[in-house]
């Protein structure tokens, strides 16, 4: 996966809680069998009509957005199924960074996984930010993970906390699998003892 | 003396492969269900890095989200056809053991571990799929995991996990006559919202659990999720032994009974301590229904939809106007006037035997109100088999309902099984999200008494005050 160190971009409000996994990719799209090409169907029964037009009144679908790739929502996102189409939506749309006052925690996990960096902030700043989005043209934030802070370019300034793993395996775009098996030894030892059980 | 420790500590220590400070631990896995929309991309993951499964003999594969309940074999929707073509072939080229569509143990992944005694206390069970806490029921720690997990799970048999907080939710005295696990924990997420479960591992306690047969115990850690916890379980007991004894995988003879103590030996120590508790009584607890587009929004079947002024916030605000928008729902309606479209009785909630034994005994000698479309999907191939030895098809079909073959169906409608766009469904599953049945669908998540009730009504009733025909 691409690394994350320090991310710029445009920010999408998105002031709902608790959406799930399944509005952020429908599960009629989940039959696919690579990882690439989602992006298309993010948030798919929110921002297109059975018709398959895009919905006005679907914020996303909003020129002012367009390019965004730091999505602020409430709390609880990523909630229910755990479908990691979803990370591969928001990814392939562009999103690299999700800021929330709290995850749900498989989505937290797929997303670390994937290169996307969850940032979880107080319900006042996340408000806060969604605000500025909303009214600002162009509102775009500053997220370094390296020094766990998040700024605007007005006067907003927060930090976040990310465990020390997930941060490391996003900072250097780690392969997962790769890591742990350089303990492979450790795994023989484990199935052996447990085999004299 | 050592510490007093939870089910949950035990476990955890049992299997851990590695620690070392500032990393979450290496968990050991015992046991890895798979199925078809979940894994394809980890099987690629692992061709590209030419890496093998490391135990395929801790692995076990299904199909369940796409199956076809009717006509097996007419799978119009190519892209399903292909998933489970990629499922068979990879578990061929991988070794991985699988019940294919046309296999005897084919059924839902949550209903078929138990079934044939894979699921066992004090495993370490994982899935590709968020309703792996079903496990939890016998007291294995099981959790849903992404895809990536999936490869990683496939390719080391461990998982990188911090150790998690643990939540005691402890049902207080017995569940009334008439009311059921789901209305239970229905309720329990009623009560406390669809998070406060979230960075915890649950256990579910009290005489009310304890009362509880192994299907209800499933129904019950099966919805953990919905609160937000990865996992959720219950320590064993004799119950939890004596429906596993005789089961395909699990030991037999002087074995079982050495394993069985060991079993139960795992429940939690007297004195163990959660980092949280919460509370419920059951001899409140009504049957439920949910008016809302998340199991949190559920109300009892007596009570009224709630009403946006009501909220405290004004984004609480905006969540009940923009569910009673989606729903067709007016603010105080009482739930029981709701008149509904479908009935689902199925899923890995509530699709098993004893599941659709109770549905039946209400439903017999009735009829499906006309105009309603009713399924009943049974959660395995077994299931199905040994419902259809005590006539329960008979009495499903007579009455009007659909009796079809097993897997997720109209939970996810992933297959045809599809509730129409505005149309309402009373769902014995466990998510009532938007779009969740068929986008624009509406969904009431009830116990399956409640939604056998509501198909001959035609709208939702009191089950305990639904009159049994004396034949």
């Amino acid at each position: 996966m691409e690394p994350i160190r320090v991310h710029e971009g445009r920010v999408y409000p998105l002031n709902r809680s608790n959406i799930d996994t399944d509005q952020i990719i429908p599960k009629q799209f989940l039959k696919r069998i690579s990882r690439q090409g989602f992006g298309q169907f993010l948030f798919f029964n929110w921002r297109f009509d059975n018709e398959g037009n895009p919905r006005p009144d679907f914020s996303l679908n909003d020129p002012k957005y367009q390019h965004a790739s730091i999505l602020v929502a409430g709390e609880n996102f990523g909630c229910g199924s755990s479908r990691e189409h979803a990370p591969w939506a928001l990814l392939d749309y562009g999103f690299k960074v999700i800021i929330a006052p709290s995850f749900a925690d498989i989505f937290n996990n797929n997303c670390t996984k994937n290169g996307i960096l969850p940032v979880q902030l107080t319900e006042e700043e996340t408000q806060l930010l969604m605000d500025r989005a909303d009214n600002e043209n162009d509102y775009t934030l500053k997220v370094d993970l390296e020094n766990k802070r998040v700024y605007d370019s007005i006067d907003f300034e927060a930090s976040f906390d990310l465990p020390e793993y997930p941060r490391e395996m996003l900072l250097n775009g780690w392969d997962e699998i790769g890591v742990t098996l350089t303990y492979a030894d450790k795994i023989d030892q484990f199935e052996a003892k447990k085999q004299t059980l | 003396m050592q510490k007093p420790k939870t089910i949950i500590e035990k476990i955890w220590d049992q299997h851990v492969v590695h620690q070392e400070e500032g990393k979450p631990d290496l968990l050991y896995i015992d046991l890895h269900l798979v199925h078809e929309v979940t894994s394809p991309q980890a099987f690629e993951g692992l061709r590209m890095n030419d890496r093998k499964v490391r135990r395929p003999d801790l692995t076990y594969a299904t199909m369940d989200h796409n199956v076809p309940t009717i006509h097996r074999h007419i799978i119009k929707d190519q892209i399903s056809k292909t998933q489970m073509d990629t499922l068979k072939s990879n578990c061929e080229e991988f070794g991985v053991p699988l019940a294919d569509i046309d296999h005897p143990d084919q059924g839902i992944v949550h209903v078929i571990g138990p079934e044939l005694g894979l699921t066992q206390p004090g495993k370490t069970i994982v899935c590709g799929d968020s309703h792996t806490s079903t496990h939890g029921a016998f007291g294995a720690l099981a959790f849903g995991i992404g895809t990536s997990e999936v490869e990683h799970v496939l390719a080391t048999q461990t998982i990188w996990q911090a150790p998690p907080k643990t939540l005691n939710v402890k049902v207080n005295g017995k569940l009334g006559k008439g009311i059921t696990a789901k209305d239970l924990i229905l309720a329990i997420i009623g009560k406390y919202g669809v998070r406060f479960g979230t960075g915890y591992v649950v256990e579910y306690t009290g005489e009310a659990i304890r009362s509880l047969s192994m299907e209800g115990r499933m129904t019950v850690c099966n919805m953990s999720i919905e609160a937000g916890a990865r996992a959720g379980l219950i320590s064993p007991d004799d119950i939890t032994v004596e429906f596993l004894r005789g089961r395909r995988h699990v030991p037999k003879g002087e074995v079982f009974e050495k394993v069985a103590k060991e079993w139960k030996a795992l429940a939690t120590d007297a004195g163990a301590t959660y980092d949280a508790t919460v509370e419920i009584n059951a001899d409140e607890v009504e049957p439920q229904v949910t008016w809302g587009t998340n199991p949190g929004m559920c109300i009892p079947v007596s009570g009224s939809v709630p009403n946006p002024e009501d909220a405290k916030t004004a984004n609480g605000k905006d969540e009940i106007n923009r569910a009673l928008e989606y729903m067709g729902l007016e603010a105080g309606q009482p739930i029981s006037s709701v008149k509904i479209d479908h009935v689902f009785i199925g899923s890995c909630t509530n699709s098993r035997l004893s599941d659709l034994t109770r549905a039946a005994e209400i439903v017999k000698g009735h009829k499906v109100k006309s105009g309603i479309r009713a399924m009943v999907v049974p959660g395995s191939h077994s299931v199905k088999k040994a419902a259809e030895a005590e006539g329960l098809d008979q009495i499903f079909k007579e009455a009007g309902f659909e009796w079809r073959e097993a897997g997720c169906s109209m939970c996810l409608g992933m297959n045809d099984d599809i509730v129409p766009a505005g149309e309402r469904c009373a769902s014995t599953s466990n998510r009532n999200f938007e779009g969740r049945q068929g986008a624009g669908a509406r969904t009431h998540l009830v116990s399956p008494e409640m939604a056998a009730a509501a198909a001959i009504e035609g709208h939702f009733v009191d089950v305990r005050k639904f009159s049994i025909p004396t034949a």
